[in-house]
């Protein structure tokens, strides 16, 4: 099927791409040019990405594809292309719309800082490489938005470059994401060298159509495990996900866009983009590519829910939560639920930009305090952004029936339900729904409720320019469930690409009780345990908190993130010291020795030809330098520095060529 | 009688000699500037000729090049005087006699 | 093509041209440095190559040469002065002219005379441009938009 939109496709993330490029030529006093033309590109993108999204309704299972030649060596031509089908398509609006909401926000946010458009045509190159990356045809025009993503990060989360800490997390978010990609880049190579092609749909020749996968074989298991490691890297998967809440050291929006809309998506899009690849010879819906992927994102989703409770940072709680989100999705990929991980990768789009949006209003109302133990109260103080994070935290949690993350994370608990290798995962989850619900409680309680503490004492509520991103962001979170119920799974079903039908008694199944009365009982917990959060209590200090009291040893092990950075100090970074201090040694006395004894036998062999140098060579070489040194005195004399002269002297040379070819002739 | 493409040659070498001598002998520098272009439009004469006098269906390759040298000469007229104006707000003169600084 | 016109505007073009490389005052040079290109520009007609005739009468005469007579009276304090004359540039000039007189002379291919060949129009010309020659041009417009901002810059007034 083809379309005259894919061909145009190219065009939503060229919009962005020339928006930052014409910001970065302007100077540092443009401001209002600068915040003006990073919105007009982002909202020229969103209206085309909206062209594209209705183009791919028209029929079920839509796919166009554009490919064409990008050079050719000899016999094979590299080729490369554009693809609009539905999780493109999903994906384009989701990234322009989020986006676009976390620009407006940016503009109020980022109001006072002195490099104010510096930082929108960072946003828009962001914005501008992930939008390329969904409508990428080819692994290898995939990967080159990704590399853009990764250096947009890169920039952004170092943006604050005079803060220590913050180039420190740019090189953390960079050299670890780093490591993903070259397993993401083995496993394209591998790809290539197989199927010889990394055009994914290519009328039935690309590497994830019939033709290639019985080339594949057996090293589709190795090749998908490859490129997973690229995913695990970009979306913060264990053992990779280190990087991701050092991020926060970035300005907010930038959190915002990298948790919601972009960087993080991304890996998850790979996954789903690939998922042929991943799906190969299953049995039953089980590979051990799949596996593999469900027991790392368990793994990642239940550990970030449990560092998640002890972190007192706002932003690294929802980094924590964006993390175990992830895991949650990935989860949802490997048991076969394709559709339900991209759903939930869209709702969580929404209501984590609207989540990291409220964090920065709130910040931007305690003057940039960022500590929830010195906040409270805030409720009162800052509405507006106090109802809308309410929603975005009951979507986080999972609250069903009005919120579009409790449907998608219903279907995430139907898809593992049903996994046949094992159950655990799906208890595991279960776990994580409490987890969830929990962490968030307290961040509510802590930031929201009891009375202001020091930081919130003065805080007030941010201007219309940042409240009316989080209005929008929060009805997209609550409205997106419509076409999320399982009565009426529009969206499930355009991704699949079946046809719709409306059933209302699918509305009522038995596990949305079961995780209603999980989340139910996760925030009763939450509202328990921290009912006097902030409040001294029965010898318990107001600053510590009552879990801290409770379990010691226990919150000392959560806070410091189980210890896996000080895990990789022992252990990784302590290994590249050990093997650059062997290298050092080999260097200063193996081989410097082998290079000493080489230079005693050039020594040797030295002696004796200096004497017969001395004698011999020595004179004529005198003399001839002494030649050249009268020749270039002489030459430089006739270096006057007068134009003339020179000119004289070229034309003396036309003249002497001229003798010089009448008498050859 | 009929000129032949050597009298145009010849013409057009004692134009470009003449440019020459206005180049090479001339201390002002603007001297300088209208030798060049003398030159340069000597030689574009000869592009013509040799168009003009060449096979009888060719391409107008000797105009094209003439049409581009003439361009370029105009550039190289607009810069050279240009330079010409900035050397004289520095040394307040023209004498490329005094322009020596580029001497080894 | 006439043998009468062709000596009339040769020798005037010539006699121009020194007086252009001769002359003292810098100003008369400048102008019959005008008169020598119109011969020129003659030249191209006599030849056929109207078009290009007509741009030299209009880029050399109308821009180089009233650039020419600016920039003299944009250094006028300086031109009042005799600069003198450099012999031994002359005297190179006199032996290339020698040197390219004997070699056309020499050259017997060149006696010929020119073919009929039809009208060049500027048609012709025009497609030719557009078509095999339009990087050549487009390069061109980019050296000229290069030179105008680079003589604009080298004359803009040195702050202090």
């Amino acid at each position: 099927m083809n379309s005259w939109v894919v061909a145009y496709l190219w065009w939503i993330p060229a919009a962005p791409f020339a928006a930052s490029l014409v910001i970065l030529s302007l100077s540092n006093a443009r401001r209002k040019s600068a915040a003006a033309l990073a919105v007009a590109g982002q909202a020229l993108a969103l209206a085309m990405s909206m062209v594209a999204f209705a183009v791919s309704m028209q029929a079920p299972g839509f796919r166009a594809v554009q490919n064409f030649t990008w050079f050719t060596f000899g016999e094979q031509a590299l080729r490369l292309g554009f693809v609009l089908d539905p999780l493109a398509a999903a994906m384009l609006v989701m990234i322009a719309l989020v986006g676009l909401c976390i620009f407006v926000f940016s503009i109020g946010y980022m109001a006072e800082d002195k490099n104010f458009t510096r930082f929108f045509a960072y946003l828009s190159f962001f914005s501008g490489a992930m939008l390329g990356l969904v409508i990428a045809n080819s692994l290898l025009l995939l990967f080159i938005f990704w590399e853009l993503v990764g250096l947009a990060s890169y920039l952004l989360i170092g943006f604050w470059i005079q803060k220590p800490s913050a180039a420190a997390a740019a090189k953390k978010a960079f050299i670890t994401t780093r490591i993903g990609d070259m397993g993401l880049f083995l496993g394209m190579l591998w790809l290539y060298g197989r199927s010889g092609t990394l055009l994914f749909y290519d009328g039935g020749n690309g590497c994830l159509e019939s033709a290639s996968f019985a080339i594949l074989g057996a090293s589709t298991t190795f090749i998908a495990l490859l490129i997973f490691c690229g995913a695990a890297g970009k979306s913060g998967q264990f053992p990779l996900h280190v990087w991701l809440p050092d991020a926060m050291e970035g300005p907010t929006p930038v959190s915002a866009l990298i948790h919601a809309a972009t960087m993080v998506a991304a890996g998850v899009f790979l996954v789903a983009r690939v998922y042929p690849l991943f799906s190969l010879g299953a049995i039953n819906g089980v590979t051990s590519s799949l596996t593999v992927v469900v027991w790392i994102g368990i793994t990642t989703a239940l550990m970030a829910a449990l560092i998640a409770i002890a972190q007192p940072d706002i932003k690294r709680i929802l980094a924590y939560s964006t993390v175990s989100q992830l895991g949650l999705m990935m989860v949802s990929l490997g048991v076969g639920g394709v559709a339900a991980g991209i759903l939930h990768l869209l709702a969580h789009g929404f209501f984590k930009a609207l989540l990291f949006l409220g964090a920065g209003s709130v910040i931007h109302g305690c003057h940039g305090e960022q500590d929830i133990r010195k906040m409270g109260g805030l409720g009162r103080l800052m509405p507006v952004t106090f109802v809308t994070y309410a929603i975005g935290m009951m979507a986080l949690s999972g609250v069903p029936f009005f919120f579009s993350g409790g449907w998608t994370k219903e279907e995430i608990l139907h898809s593992t339900a049903n996994w046949p290798r094992s159950h655990l995962p799906y208890y595991l989850m279960l776990a994580g729904v409490i987890l969830t619900a929990l962490y968030m409680t307290r961040q509510m309680i802590y930031v929201f409720f009891g009375k202001p503490r020091v930081a919130a004492e003065r805080a007030h509520e941010s201007p219309r320019g940042m409240t009316m991103p989080l209005i929008v962001l929060a009805l997209g979170a609550i409205l997106l469930s419509v076409v999320l119920t399982p009565a009426w799974p529009w969206l499930h079903d355009y991704l699949v690409g079946e046809p719709v039908h409306f059933e209302f008694g699918r509305l009522i199944q038995p596990m949305l009780f079961i995780s209603l009365v999980l989340v139910g009982a996760g925030i009763a917990v939450g509202f328990w345990m921290y009912r006097k959060a902030g409040l001294p209590d029965r010898g318990r200090p107001a600053e510590v908190d009552p879990l801290e009291y409770a379990q010691p040893a226990l919150f000392r092990f959560l806070a410091n993130k189980i210890w896996i950075d000080e895990l990789y100090d022992r252990t990784v970074i302590a290994f590249s010291w050990m093997a650059a201090r062997l290298s050092d040694w080999m260097d200063r006395y193996f081989w410097d020795g082998l290079v000493r004894g080489l230079g005693g036998l050039g020594q040797l062999v030295g002696i004796f030809t200096t004497s017969i140098d001395e004698h011999g060579i020595n004179a004529g070489v005198d003399e001839t330098t002494a030649g050249t040194r009268g020749l270039g005195r002489l030459m430089s004399a006739a270096h006057s520095g007068q134009i003339q002269t020179y000119l004289g002297a070229v034309a003396i040379g036309m003249l002497a060529l001229l003798l010089l070819y009448a008498w050859l002739a | 009688m009929t000129p032949t493409l050597q009298v145009f040659l010849l013409v057009s070498a004692a134009l470009f000699s003449i440019g020459l001598l206005a180049a090479l002998s001339r201390r002002h520098a603007i001297f300088i500037l209208i030798g060049i272009e003398m030159m340069l439009a000597a030689a574009n004469l000869n592009f013509i000729a040799f168009w003009r006098f060449g096979g009888e269906h060719q391409p107008p390759i000797g105009v094209i090049i003439a049409l581009f040298s003439i361009a370029i000469a105009a550039a190289e007229a607009a810069v050279g005087l240009a330079m010409v104006i900035a050397v004289y707000r520095h040394y307040r003169t023209t004498n490329v006699d005094q322009f020596d600084r580029l001497h080894g | 093509m006439n043998g009468a016109a062709f000596i009339v505007i040769a020798i005037s073009t010539l006699a121009a041209a020194l007086a252009a490389a001769t002359l003292r005052k810098l100003m008369h040079a400048a102008l019959s440095f005008a008169v020598a290109l119109v011969g020129v520009a003659a030249f191209f007609f006599l030849l056929g190559a109207e078009f290009v005739g007509l741009a030299l009468v209009f880029i050399y005469i109308g821009a180089v040469a009233v650039l020419i007579v600016f920039t003299i009276l944009l250094t006028r304090r300086d031109t009042g002065k005799d600069h003198g004359f450099n012999w031994a540039g002359a005297i190179i000039a006199v032996a290339v002219f020698g040197g390219l007189m004997w070699a056309i002379l020499k050259t017997q291919s060149l006696v010929i005379v020119a073919p009929h060949t039809p009208a060049l129009t500027v048609k012709r010309i025009g497609v030719a441009l557009m078509t095999t020659y339009v990087w050549p041009l487009q390069c061109v417009g980019l050296l000229l938009t290069a030179a105008l901002i680079g003589a604009l810059i080298l004359v803009l007034e040195e702050k202090q």
